[in-house]
C-alpha cells in the first residue's frame, strides 16, 4: 500500500506525548520524522527515555516503555548544538525539511539561534510549529507545565468531577494526548497551506488554548446566560449536560471496584429499560417523563445502582445492550486490550520491534485508510541509530566525517 | 487577525450528528467552505440545552451554536428524489465528506467515487464498520467508559464511582482523529489526485487516548488505579490539589527538590511574610545549603526524607494561605510548576488568554448582540483560525447553496 505522507520530511524536536504523540501520527503514515536528541545529556530532555514501565529488568535510556510507545516509526539521529559542527549540521537537515516541530518552554530553540527567522533563512518556506503551555506570546509565556497543569488551568479538571467533591480531573495527561493532536492538525494545516501558496509560516500552539477550546457549551452558557458550571451542585460529569438524559451514569456493580456505564438517551431507552430490569419502580409516574426523571434523579439513580449492584458489569451490560440501550461495563485496560472483540479486530495493538526492547505492543491508531493505511512496525529509536542513515545517506557526508564528528563528541 | 484560513477552498459537506459534529468546525474555523445537510425541520442537536435566556428553539441552542460555527446550513428531505439529487450533487462537488450518525447512511463510497474519484469520505461510528461490537448503542459516557479513560478518573475513595472528564470528550477525540485523518488524506490528493474512504473508530480513539494506563498493560501487564486529581498509577502518589483560601482549588505540581527551588520556596514565604508562622522553616535551609540530592538514597536518609516533607508541606501550606490566582502566579514566576483550578468560564477572564486575543466575538445579528467565543486552538501566523459567522439558522444557505449547485450544471 502507498504512504500518504512519504513526500514529506520533519525536523523533530518534539519530546514527552504533548510533542511526540504529533510526529508519531505523520511517521505512521510514512513521513519522515527524524528526532534530534542530545548525545551529551542522551536525550534526556525527552524524559520519557527513561521512564517505567519496562519489559524487563534493564534501566536506562533505551528502555523506557513510553519512550518507545510515543517514537515509532521515527528516526533519531544525536547532534550536539553547542558544537558549531552540530549547528551546522542542523542547518544542513533544516533546508531539506517541511517541518520543524518543537514542544520545548517558549524560547529554548530561538536562543539556541534556531528562531522562527533564522529557520526561515534556511528555508523560505519552511513550517515552524511551536507547542507549549501557554504559547510563545503573553504574559505567561515564561510559565512552566505539564499534562495536569494544562488541563487544571484550561477548565478541563475543574469539569470532571462529582457534587461536593474535589476536582477529580483526568487520571492521565489527557491534554498531551489532545495537545499532540492539535499539533499534528497545525502541521497539516500549514503544509495544506503550503500546498496552495507556497508559502510557510510559524503555528504558535499553546497546549492551555487548545484545551478551553474544549469546553464550548460551558463557557457558553456563562457568556449568554450567565450560569457558570462552578455553582452548587456542579458539575456532575457522569450525568449528560448535552442533551439531558437520565438515567445517566456510573453504577457500582457486584464485585469490588466494578463498575457499568448506563444511558438511557430517550423514552425508548427507558421503557426498555423497565422491560429488561422487570423493576417496579421504573413505573412509576415520577419517572414517567424525563423532565420527572432529571428532577428525581437522584432517588432514581439510587434505584438503578440497587438493580446493578446485584449484578456482573459485563452480564448486566449485555443485558442492556441486547434492549438497544448503550450500556458498558467500565473496561479496566486488561479487559478492553485483551479481552474486547473489537479492538483486536481492528488491529488496534500493533507489535513494533524495537533494538534493544525486541517486540512491544503499543498504542495503534483508530482510523482505516482505503487506499493509503497507516502502518507501525519499527519501534522508537535508540540514541542516534540513524545517524549514518542520515548524516550519511540524506546529507551526504562520509563514513570517516561521521565516525571523526561521532569521536569529537557532536554526534 | 484577517487573511485566508490555511483550508480556503476546501469544499466539506457534513452529515454528521454529534460525534462528527465537531469535526466540521475544525475545518470550517480554519476556512473550509462546510455545508452542514439538516432534515427539514433543522438538525437534532438544535433540540440540545443549553439555550439562550433557557428559551428553548431550533435558533437557541447553545450546544448547537458552539459545534456549528462557520458552517452553511441546507436543508434537504432524504425522502424526496429532487433532495436527494441535490445531496448527490453537493458530494460531487465537495472535496471531504464527513458522515456519522443515522442521517446518510446509506451513502456508499464506491457509488460516489464513480463521479467523484477524488473525494475524501470520512465515516465516524462509535465502533468501527463492520466490527464485532458495531451494532451496539451508545453515548459519548459509554464510549469513554469502555474506551479506558474512565478506568483512569476519579478519587482516592473507591467506594466513589470512577468518573467520565466533562464536556463529551469522546466525540471530541473522535472528531479530532477525523480532522487529522481528512487532512492527511487531502494531502495525498494534492500530490496524487486519488480520494479515499476513511474509517474512524470512536471507541478505539478513546482506547489510544489514555496514556499511562494503556502502556503500563501493554508493556509491563499491570493495572493503574485512580487517585483524586492526579495521574492514575500502579502505585499511590500524594495528593496534589489543594483548596486555597479563596476557596479555589490549585495542582501543586512537583514539589521543590532542588537547592535552587528550596531557596525559592524560602524567598517565597518570607516575601508573603509567612516564614515565621512556617515552622519547618529551618529544614527548607537546610534544603537549600545542601550542594545535590541522591534521590537512590532516599529511604536511607532520614534528613533528607524530612526535607522533602517539608517542602511539599510549605506548598501546601502557602496554597492555603494565599488566593489561587496569587499561589499560580507567585509560584510560576518563582519556577514551579503548578496551576490554577479554573472552572471553564474563569479562562475567558484570564489576563493571558485576554491578552493572546482567546475570547472572541461573535456578532447575532438576529438578536442585536454579540455572543464571546472560546477562541483559536492555535495561533497561525499567516492562514489564521476565525469564526467567519455565528452557527447557521436552520437553511439559512439553501438559497444561494442551491443556485451554486444550478450553475454547476447540477
Amino acid at each position: 500500500m502507498p504512504q500518504a505522507l512519504s513526500h514529506l520530511r520533519i525536523c523533530d524536536f518534539t519530546g514527552q506525548l504533548a510533542g511526540a504523540g504529533a510526529t508519531r501520527f505523520l511517521a505512521a503514515f510514512g513521513a519522515q520524522v527524524i528526532r534530534i536528541e542530545d548525545p551529551v545529556n542522551q536525550g534526556r530532555w525527552d524524559i520519557l527515555r527513561g521512564m517505567p514501565p519496562y519489559v524487563d529488568e534493564r534501566r536506562g535510556v533505551e528502555f523506557g516503555g513510553p519512550f518507545n510507545n510515543h517514537n515509532v516509526e521515527k528516526l533519531g539521529v544525536t547532534l550536539n548544538l553547542r558544537t558549531e559542527k552540530g549547528k551546522e549540521l542542523l542547518r544542513e537537515l533544516v533546508a531539506v525539511s517541511d517541518v520543524v516541530a518543537e514542544n520545548f518552554s517558549a524560547g529554548v530553540l530561538e536562543r539556541w539561534g534556531f528562531g522562527y527567522e533564522a529557520l526561515q533563512e534556511l528555508r523560505e518556506d519552511i513550517i515552524y510549529v511551536s507547542n507549549c503551555g501557554f504559547g510563545h506570546r503573553g504574559p505567561y509565556r515564561d510559565f512552566k507545565t505539564w499534562g495536569p497543569i494544562v488541563q487544571a488551568v484550561s477548565g478541563l479538571t475543574f469539569s470532571s468531577g462529582l457534587p461536593d467533591e474535589p476536582p477529580a480531573g483526568w487520571g492521565y495527561s489527557y491534554m498531551d494526548h489532545t495537545g499532540a493532536y492539535y499539533m499534528a492538525i497545525a502541521i497539516l494545516m500549514a503544509l495544506r497551506h503550503r500546498n496552495r501558496t507556497g508559502e510557510g509560516q510559524w503555528v504558535d500552539l499553546a497546549c492551555t488554548e487548545a484545551g478551553a477550546s474544549l469546553t464550548g457549551p460551558a463557557m457558553l452558557d456563562y457568556t449568554v446566560n450567565g450560569r457558570p458550571l462552578r455553582r452548587q451542585g456542579s458539575p456532575n460529569s457522569n450525568r449528560s449536560q448535552h442533551p439531558a438524559m437520565a438515567p445517566h451514569g456510573i453504577y457500582p456493580s457486584i464485585e469490588e471496584d466494578t463498575w457499568i456505564a448506563i444511558s438511557c438517551r430517550d423514552e425508548r431507552d427507558w421503557e426498555a429499560f423497565g422491560e429488561v430490569t422487570g423493576e417496579a419502580w421504573t413505573q412509576e409516574g415520577r419517572f414517567s417523563d424525563l423532565r420527572g426523571r432529571l428532577v428525581a434523579q437522584d432517588a432514581l439513580d439510587e434505584l438503578v445502582a440497587g438493580w446493578t449492584r446485584a449484578r456482573g458489569n459485563f452480564e448486566a451490560a449485555s443485558l442492556l445492550q441486547g434492549a438497544g440501550i448503550p450500556a458498558t461495563a467500565v473496561q479496566r485496560p486488561q479487559e478492553r486490550i485483551d479481552q474486547d472483540p473489537n479492538t483486536s479486530a481492528w488491529g488496534l495493538w500493533p507489535a513494533v520491534e524495537h533494538r534493544e526492547m525486541g517486540n512491544v505492543r503499543v498504542d495503534g491508531l483508530p482510523v482505516h485508510f482505503s487506499e493509503t493505511d497507516w502502518s507501525m512496525e519499527r519501534g522508537g529509536p535508540c540514541l542516534g541509530e540513524h545517524n549514518e542513515e542520515v548524516f550519511g545517506g540524506l546529507l551526504g557526508h562520509s563514513a570517516e566525517e561521521i565516525a571523526a564528528w561521532t569521536e569529537e563528541g557532536v554526534l | 487577525m484577517t487573511g485566508p484560513g490555511a483550508l480556503e477552498g476546501v469544499r466539506v459537506v457534513e452529515v454528521c450528528d454529534e460525534l462528527g459534529m465537531f469535526a466540521g468546525k475544525l475545518l470550517a474555523d480554519m476556512g473550509a467552505e462546510v455545508v452542514k445537510v439538516e432534515p427539514p425541520e433543522g438538525d437534532r442537536t438544535r433540540t440540545y440545552p443549553p439555550f439562550a435566556d433557557d428559551e428553548p428553539g431550533p435558533e437557541r441552542s447553545l450546544y448547537f451554536w458552539h459545534y456549528n460555527t462557520s458552517k452553511a446550513s441546507v436543508t434537504l428531505d432524504p425522502g424526496v428524489a429532487a433532495d436527494a439529487e441535490r445531496l448527490r450533487a453537493l458530494i460531487d462537488r465537495a472535496d471531504i465528506l464527513l458522515q456519522s450518525g443515522e442521517a446518510g447512511r446509506e451513502l456508499d463510497y464506491e457509488a460516489l467515487r464513480e463521479t467523484n474519484p477524488g473525494l475524501i469520505m470520512v465515516t465516524l461510528s462509535p465502533f468501527g464498520r463492520g466490527m464485532p461490537r458495531e451494532d451496539e448503542a451508545s453515548t459519548d459516557l459509554t464510549i469513554l467508559a469502555g474506551g479506558g479513560p474512565v478506568w483512569n478518573c476519579g478519587y482516592d475513595d473507591h467506594s466513589l464511582p470512577p468518573v467520565r472528564g466533562g464536556g463529551n470528550q469522546g466525540y471530541h477525540t473522535a472528531s479530532h482523529y477525523a480532522v487529522m485523518s481528512a487532512l492527511v488524506a487531502l494531502l495525498y490528493r494534492d500530490e496524487t489526485g486519488q480520494g479515499q474512504h476513511i474509517d474512524v473508530n470512536a471507541h478505539a480513539a478513546a482506547n489510544v487516548t489514555t496514556e499511562a494506563g494503556t502502556y503500563t498493560w501493554l508493556v509491563a501487564q499491570q493495572t493503574v488505579q485512580r487517585q483524586t486529581g492526579r495521574h492514575a498509577g500502579v502505585n499511590r502518589s500524594m495528593p496534589s490539589q489543594v483548596l486555597c483560601a479563596d476557596g479555589r482549588y490549585v495542582n501543586t505540581g512537583i514539589p521543590p527538590r532542588r537547592p535552587e527551588s528550596f531557596a525559592a520556596v524560602c524567598e517565597w514565604l518570607t516575601t508573603a511574610g509567612l516564614a515565621e508562622e512556617f515552622l519547618e522553616f529551618p529544614l527548607l535551609e537546610e534544603g537549600m545549603r545542601r550542594q545535590r540530592f541522591d534521590m537512590t538514597m532516599l529511604q536511607q536518609d532520614e534528613e533528607l526524607m524530612a526535607i522533602f516533607g517539608a517542602g511539599r508541606a510549605a506548598m501546601n501550606f502557602l496554597a492555603e494561605r494565599l488566593t489561587s490566582y496569587e499561589f499560580f502566579t507567585g509560584g510560576q514566576q518563582r519556577g514551579f510548576q503548578i496551576g490554577i483550578i479554573y472552572s471553564p468560564e474563569e479562562v475567558l477572564e484570564d489576563p493571558h488568554f485576554i491578552e493572546r486575543g482567546f475570547p472572541v466575538e461573535v456578532e447575532h445579528p438576529e438578536l442585536e448582540k454579540t455572543v464571546t467565543y472560546p477562541g483559536a486552538p492555535y495561533q497561525f501566523e499567516k492562514s489564521p483560525w476565525r469564526i467567519r459567522r455565528r452557527a447557521p439558522r436552520v437553511g439559512e444557505d439553501n438559497e444561494r447553496v442551491f443556485a451554486e449547485l444550478a450553475g454547476d450544471g447540477g
